[in-house]
Formats: structure tokens, sequence, C-alpha cells
């Protein structure tokens, strides 16, 4: 078995350092066990056959011309399920393999094991399903089944001098990591199962398994394999159940491994939204009301969904002070892809939205972008719309100031094509480029809401190794790239003040951390870290570690983490304390568009967030960067395109994320005014910056085209088709 | 063929990739499958010192030929100044496309080093950021570490010329 992920460093550093991650060597030498590697002697490969339609009967399903393929061993359907047949996060609403009707294209219909992958795609492949395709919903403004409905209610006066209005639009994005979905699943002796998997959240993730496998928790047991990348969408289940069938019912170990197509169609994307705004202001800029309805597609189940729209209602009118709201958030299901968690997770769509309508607001009242946003900043004791007080540390309007002032970019090239928009495949001397500077203001939750039972668990042990004091932390915490193993290792070295730390594998053999999701895992398992190391070293009774040890043994110490609990949104006016903190990002962005040929340069963004503390420079570094370069593909190129609910772009040629020509040097600069209910002060970091990069983008090219650019993505044609010299709308007729 | 200086002898059907050969008949896992189709990079080795997208690549068009992958670039326990760098500059989160990124650079270097040029070389010849982001955009990241590879690049370059 190839096993690689346990982790020792001895380096002497600890929280707040640049800290190497323990697995840096092991990821940079190939050597770094990721899900789609591992390997046992005996395994057989699963695969599995999806629909075609988004919307069927299924009148029949014959397995026997897949059954009489030589090297096949297993075909299943859903007959074949030992227990629950559904899953999902939220509800149970989800096949574990369709029954009588699909409901997306890409839902699982059957299942082959085989002794070659090759054989089991044939199989598949061969497997007669006859489906009565029915009439699809696709359209989510004709969708009848409501997910959610989340009103957020707030004063009555909805009449102000200046009044802007807008509807815009956000286009599905997919989370794309590269390492596709993968898992192992062995057979144990005791009638139970070990599954190997890249995840998010091993506990939840076992939650929905069990009852599926008709197994009580304690005979299905889940170990952390190498994840390439998450970003929300390891949160649901894809092959977590397949592959443990398939293994139970072969005695065998399974191996399932997504392809690229496959996997655009194995996991749930970011909800596209359609929104209305209408914002109201003195004719100073000061905002009255905010008028908002925000439609989220959830596809065709529920995933997520209830959790997006409640951040999508809380925080739908941004960081703003806003005395009379009127927000309504919706989710529903539609027959397009299912819709979940992505980074950002309900806050990216709305942001989008409403950063465009204060760029309106300031043109209206004939502001500056970013003065609008100053005089209307919350701050230390300011209210959400949800009436929740902001209680730690929100510094908007000064970190507004500090992003104005860094220094921006040399003007736009002359005639360099390498610097022009479109590189050298420009095709003119760059005559038509436009620069322009936009900025953008994002809010996120950090950690999870309403009143949701939120915590992590750690196992701390130190002990002598060699006669040299060592500690080993053991969480089921993901690490995802986000360089959770490392500040591990960072806080037991502060806390316990020894140098030799192991972060075991992550697994089910120790409490639920909770997932690697929220921007929460640095709060709430490092917050449990924290607490199992002081329990630990409470037992050192003073003593020097190494005296310590010689004198008690090893010490051992479980401790859970909750952070402050947080409460139901009122289900009519939203109101509750439904968040238990909350994050800022700011960002300037600077782009050169050649307003004749559409194409969009990001020359440089610039960013400035409130971290709290700083625990590793080098990995925040790498959080701010790689949100700003998710933000930057939403609002520039990233869309899966849907059309009467079939995918036209499931692959890397055709969904395109950004290279590394197009990201963009960033200057950054971080603050840090702790949150004294936070372990060590910290601030959650991922998400922030995903938020703020996107409208700051928008802003910047309309502020290079003078268009309105209602929709993101910004499409070359949304461009290039409306810049006749004239101002449009941006819209396609 | 020789992967990574041991030499290997292998059947395989013609139909089968590079990529396939290394990962599933000889257990060099390192390359990464991100897309089968050569759009992200994450499969990328070097074929007598070029890089290709090995899963792009048919096996038996290999047959005698010399390829490095990620595993073969350390000497020992000394890693290539390229995996140094990458983890000095924390160029990676997931470490999924960093075989191929790493690998990548590796061959752009020669590249550069022989007097290639690539879409974006002017007269100096100075391998500059807008040089190393034009030869490495074959490499997909999306953790979007790609300003600590550019600087994990530019690093090693600088301590090339010294």
């Amino acid at each position: 078995m190839t096993e690689t992920a346990s982790t020792t460093t001895t380096a002497g550093q600890g929280v707040g350092e640049s800290a190497r991650r323990p697995d840096a060597v092991l990821k940079v030498t190939g050597e770094f066990a990721y899900a789609s590697d591992l390997w046992l002697d005996g395994m057989v490969w699963g695969v599995t056959l999806r629909s075609p339609h988004p919307s069927a009967w299924i009148r029949s399903i014959d397995v026997g011309p897949a059954l009489k393929i030589d090297g096949v061993l297993a075909v299943l359907t859903h007959e074949d399920v030992p227990g629950v047949k559904f899953f999902g996060l939220d509800r149970r609403d989800q096949p574990v393999l369709a029954i009588d009707q699909v409901r997306y294209q890409g839902e699982p219909v059957a299942l082959v094991a085989a002794d070659h992958p090759e054989t089991a795609r044939r199989a598949a492949a061969a497997i007669v399903v006859d489906y009565e395709v029915r009439a699809a919903v696709t359209d989510p403004r004709q969708a009848t089944d409501v997910v959610r409905h989340q009103p957020v209610r707030r004063g009555d006066t909805f009449e102000a001098e200046v009044v802007v209005t807008g509807e815009y639009e956000v286009g599905m994005q997919d989370q794309a990591f590269l390492g596709p979905e993968s898992g192992l699943a062995v057979p144990a002796e005791d009638g139970g199962v070990d599954l190997y998997i890249a995840t998010q959240w091993l506990h939840v993730d076992r939650d929905q398994l069990a009852p599926c496998l008709g197994l009580p928790h304690d005979k299905v047991r889940l170990t952390l394999s190498g994840v390439g990348g998450a970003f929300g969408a390891r949160e649901d289940l894809s092959m977590q159940v397949h592959a443990c069938m398939l293994a139970l019912r072969l005695n065998r170990p399974v191996k399932i491994v997504y392809g690229r197509e496959e996997s655009f169609f194995g996991h749930v994307h970011r909800h596209p939204a359609l929104m209305r705004y209408e914002h109201g202001a003195t004719r100073d800029g000061r905002l009255v009301y905010v008028k908002a309805d925000i439609l989220l597609d959830g596809g065709a189940y529920c995933s997520s969904s209830p959790a997006v729209v409640g951040n999508a209602a809380s925080l739908g009118v941004g960081p703003y002070e806003v005395p009379n709201v009127r927000v309504d958030a919706t989710g529903v299901y539609t027959n397009n892809p299912p819709c979940g968690a992505m980074r950002g997770f309900g806050a990216v769509q709305a942001c989008y939205a409403y950063e465009s309508q204060m760029d309106r607001l300031a043109e209206a009242c004939g502001l500056s972008p970013v003065e609008i946003r100053v005089r209307n900043a919350v701050s230390q004791g300011s209210r959400l719309i949800t009436g929740q007080l902001i209680d730690a540390p929100a510094p908007l309007a000064g970190m507004l100031r500090d992003l104005e002032s860094m220094p921006l970019p040399e003007g736009p090239p002359a005639t360099d094509l390498r610097a022009l928009p479109g590189g050298v495949s420009q095709t003119t001397r760059g005559e038509a480029v436009r620069r322009g500077v936009g900025y953008g203001v994002g809010i996120k939750n950090i950690c999870f809401s309403e009143g949701f039972d939120d915590y992590s668990t750690a196992r701390v042990r130190a002990e002598l190794v060699g006669g040299e004091p060592h500690v080993t932390v053991h969480t089921a915490a993901a690490e995802v790239g986000q360089g959770l193993v490392t500040l591990q290792a960072q806080i037991a070295r502060t806390e316990l003040g020894i140098a030799n730390v192991t972060v075991a594998t992550a697994d089910t053999a120790v409490g639920s951390a909770g997932s690697s999701s929220a921007s929460r895992q640095s709060y709430v398992t490092g917050g449990a870290v924290r607490a199992a190391c002081e329990a630990v070293r409470k037992r050192f009774d003073g003593l020097p570690a190494r005296e310590a040890l010689e004198r008690f043994g090893p010490i051992e110490e479980t401790r859970e983490y909750r952070h402050r609990p947080t409460y139901p949104m009122d289900p009519v006016t939203g109101q509750g304390d439904s968040h238990t903190q909350l994050a800022l990002c700011v960002h300037r962005a600077v782009v050169d568009v050649d307003v004749e040929l559409g194409l969009v340069k990001v020359v440089e963004l610039a960013a400035v967030q409130d971290v709290g503390r700083v625990l590793n420079p080098q990995a925040l570094e790498g959080q701010i960067h790689g949100g700003s370069a998710q933000g930057l593909g939403l609002a520039l190129m990233e869309e899966i395109q849907v059309r009467d609910g079939l995918v036209l772009n499931p692959s890397f040629t055709d969904y395109l994320i950004p290279t590394i020509l197009d990201m963009p040097p960033m200057q950054t600069k971080i603050l840090e005014n702790p949150d004294p209910a936070a372990p060590y002060g910290l601030r959650g970091a991922g998400e922030p910056p995903t938020l703020s990069s996107t409208p700051a983008i928008a802003a910047a090219v309309r502020a290079a085209t003078g268009l309105r650019l209602t929709r993101v993505p910004i499409r070359p044609e949304d461009i290039a088709l409306f810049n006749n010299g004239e101002v449009s709308d941006g819209k396609r007729t | 063929m020789r992967v990574n200086g041991a030499a290997e002898s292998l059947d395989v059907e013609p139909w089968v990739s590079l990529l396939d050969a290394l990962r599933d008949r000889l257990g060099v896992t390192g390359p990464k499958k991100g897309c089968d189709q050569g759009a992200c990079g994450a499969c990328t080795v070097l074929a007598d010192g070029v890089r290709i997208n090995a899963c792009l690549a048919l096996a038996v068009q290999y047959d005698g030929k010399e390829i490095t992958t990620i595993e073969g670039l350390a000497t020992g326990d000394d890693l290539h100044p390229l995996q140094a760098a990458f983890i000095r500059h924390d160029g990676l989160q997931c470490g999924y496309c960093t075989p191929g990124q790493i690998c990548s650079a590796v061959a752009m270097l020669a590249e550069h080093r022989a007097g290639m040029p690539s879409a974006v070389t002017e007269r100096s010849g100075e391998l500059d950021e807008a040089e190393i982001r034009e030869r490495m955009s074959g490499n997909l990241c999306r953790c979007g570490a790609y300003n600590g590879i550019v600087d994990a690049i530019k690093d090693v370059a600088g301590q090339e010329a010294r």
C-alpha cells in the first residue's frame, strides 16, 4: 500500500513564522500519494455509468451484455444498494444509483467492476438502459420546486433621492481541482470496509456512507489520502458509496478514479445566479435602502443549497450600513447539474451584484468608487442586515484608503505585444487598448453558521522518542493544499516548546474535525490542537518538557473545540446572529482591454485583507493569490456552459481556468486586528479574496470600456460586439 | 526504455500512453493524470531531456529513449535546485501540478540556455518574468501558486547565471 501522508518535521518554527510544509518534500519529489496513486495487489477497477439525459424515466436496465464481457466481475444497480438508497449533505434526497428516473445529465445509474479500467468502461457502455426522455426544467425562473427561500426584512423606508437598479447574472463556475475524484475501498475481515479517499470531511462522508452500506459506523473507516485540491467540490460524496459497494460485493479492493470529463459530472458546482438589485441613497451617497432578489439554481439535488441561500441572504448587501432592507434569496431545484459548495459559498454571487451597484451609485452621486464605499462602510459596532452586531474589528474604510494609496502600475503599453491583451497572438498594434481601474469589497462568514454544531477534535501525545521529546498531533482534518498540516505542527511547537512534531494521517479513528471549508480549519481545528496542547502542558506540572516526560511517561490528551454558537435566521425577517466571525477583503484591479477585440489582460491586482493574526505569512500569501486567481477566473473566463440541461464544455480545453500568463503580479497588505473570540485572534483567510477580486476586475473592465457588463464571466463578445463607439448595456440581444 | 536511469523492459499494446505505462505498469506515479488530453501539463516528463505531455505520447514511441520523471530529478537526498526553490518560494499548495511544473521548468531552463526562443522572446534573450510566464503557460495550477512558481524559477535561473 502506498501511504506517505504521515509527516515529521524538526524545524523550530512556530505560530507566526513561514514554517515549511511538512509534506513539501514529498510533493516536489513525486512521492506524495494522492488518492489516484493508491495501489493494492489484487485490486480491481470500478466505473460508473451515467445518464446522458437531464430528465428521463428509466423503463429498464439490462446488465446482461456487460456481464458477458471477459474480465467483468460485477454490475450493480440501485437494487444492489445494501442499505438506505439515498444520501445528501443537508437532505438525503440523492439516490446512490438512479431509481426509476434520472434528474440531471451525469447522474450515476449503474456500476461496473472489472480487472482492467478499459474493460470496465467497455462493459459500462454495453449496459442497455431504456430511457423515456421527459421535459426538463432548466430555467430557474420557471422552477417551482424551492429548496429554500430566505427573506431579510429591516426598516420600512424604500424611497430615496437617488435610486439605481440593475439586473445581474453569474455563470456556473467549477472548482476544477487538478486531481480528479478518486478512492480505494478495501473490504475488512470484520465485514466492514476501509476507504482511502480524497475528501474535505471524513466524518460527514462516513455519516452518509454507513447507512447506505447498511453497516454500523465503526465498521466504516475512512483515511485521508493525498488531496489534489478541493475548493468545495469534495464536500459532497462522489464515488465513496460506489467503491465500498463494489468492494463489499466482491470482497476485493476496488479503486475508482474519475477522468477529467467525468469529474465535471461527478461533483457539484457553484450556483449560477440571477439577481435584481435596487439601491436607494441620499444625494451625498449614503445608503437609505437596498432591495434584492437573488435566485440561485441548485440543480437536481439539494447538496448544501440551503446554507448557500442563507449566506446569499445574510451577506446580500455587503459590508455596508443599510437601515432599510428587503432581500429575498431563493434556491430552486432544476434539471441542471447539482450545485453546492465552492470557495466563497453563497457570498460570491451577491458580492458581484452589490459591488456593481455601488459603482453605479457612485456614478449617480458623482463620487469615486472608493468614496461611496467609505461613506457606507461597516465598522466595529455596526450591525449586519440580520441585526447581528459586528463585535470584532472591521476597519473597512481604512482598508479602502490603504488600497487607494498603493502605487498604480505604469501606464498602458505602447506597442510591446507581449504586454497587450491577447499577448503575442494580438492581431493589432494595440490602437484600441484602454486601461481601467476598479475596486471590489467582500465580506465572508468564517466557520459554519445558522446554529450548526461546528467543532473539531484533536488528540495530542507527547513522549520521548530516542530520548528526545516528540509530539504527535492527530485530527481528522483534511489537508487539501491550504497548509493545515503545517499549522498544526506550528501550534504544537509554540504551545509545547517541542521542535519535533509529527502530524498523523487524518482518519476517522479520532473525532470529527468538521469540514475543510468555510475558511474554518485554522480557527476550529487550530483551536482544538491548541486546547489539547494546553491540556498536555498542564500535565507537565510546570516542569520542562523533557523532565516531565521522563518523570510521567507519555502524556496524551484529546480535546474538542467549538467556536461561539450561532443561531438560525428568522424565517420571515431573516434576523438573527447567524454567523460567528466575519472577514473582509478589498481588491483593486488594473486591466488593459482591447475594446475592439474584446480581450482583457489583468495588469495587476492589489488586495488588503484583515486576518486578525498572521499564523504563517507565506501560506497566507498563497491563499490570497489563489483566491484572487479563482475570482479572476469567474470574472473573465470560467463558466460551465449548460444548454437545455446538457453540459457543453466538460474539459480543460473548453472550460478555461487562469494560466500563469493570466495571473498578474499582486500587491498585498495584511492587517492584524485580532478577533478576541478566536484562537490567537485569527480570522479565516482562504475565501474572502475569492469574493472581492471578481467585482474589482469587472469594474475595471467597465471603466476601460464604458459598458455596463452585467454578467460574469465577461466574454469577448460582450465587449467587442457592443463597443462601436457607443455605450450600451453590454447585454446580448 | 530507461526510466530515471533504470532499464525497463515492457510489452505494451500500441495504444497505451506513456503516462499509463509509467503509472500503471511501472508504478511511477509522480507524473499525474489531470486531464489526459494535454491541456493541464500535470503529466509533463522529460524524454531525452525534452519536456512532453506523457498523456499525449504513446509508450511504444519511446522505445530505447531516456525518460526522466519527477522521481528522477533529485540526487539521493539532495533535491534538484528547482525542487528546493519550489519549497522555498511556496510554489505549490495541493501539489498535484507540481511534478509537471518542475519537470517543465527543468526543460524550460535548458531550452533557454540552448538559445531556443519563445513566442515572446526579444533580442536581449534575458529570462525575464514575461519569458518565464510564456514558457510555463502549458502547466495549469488551480491553487493559484503561480507567482511563487515564477519566483522559484527566477531564483534558480539567477543562480545559474551567476
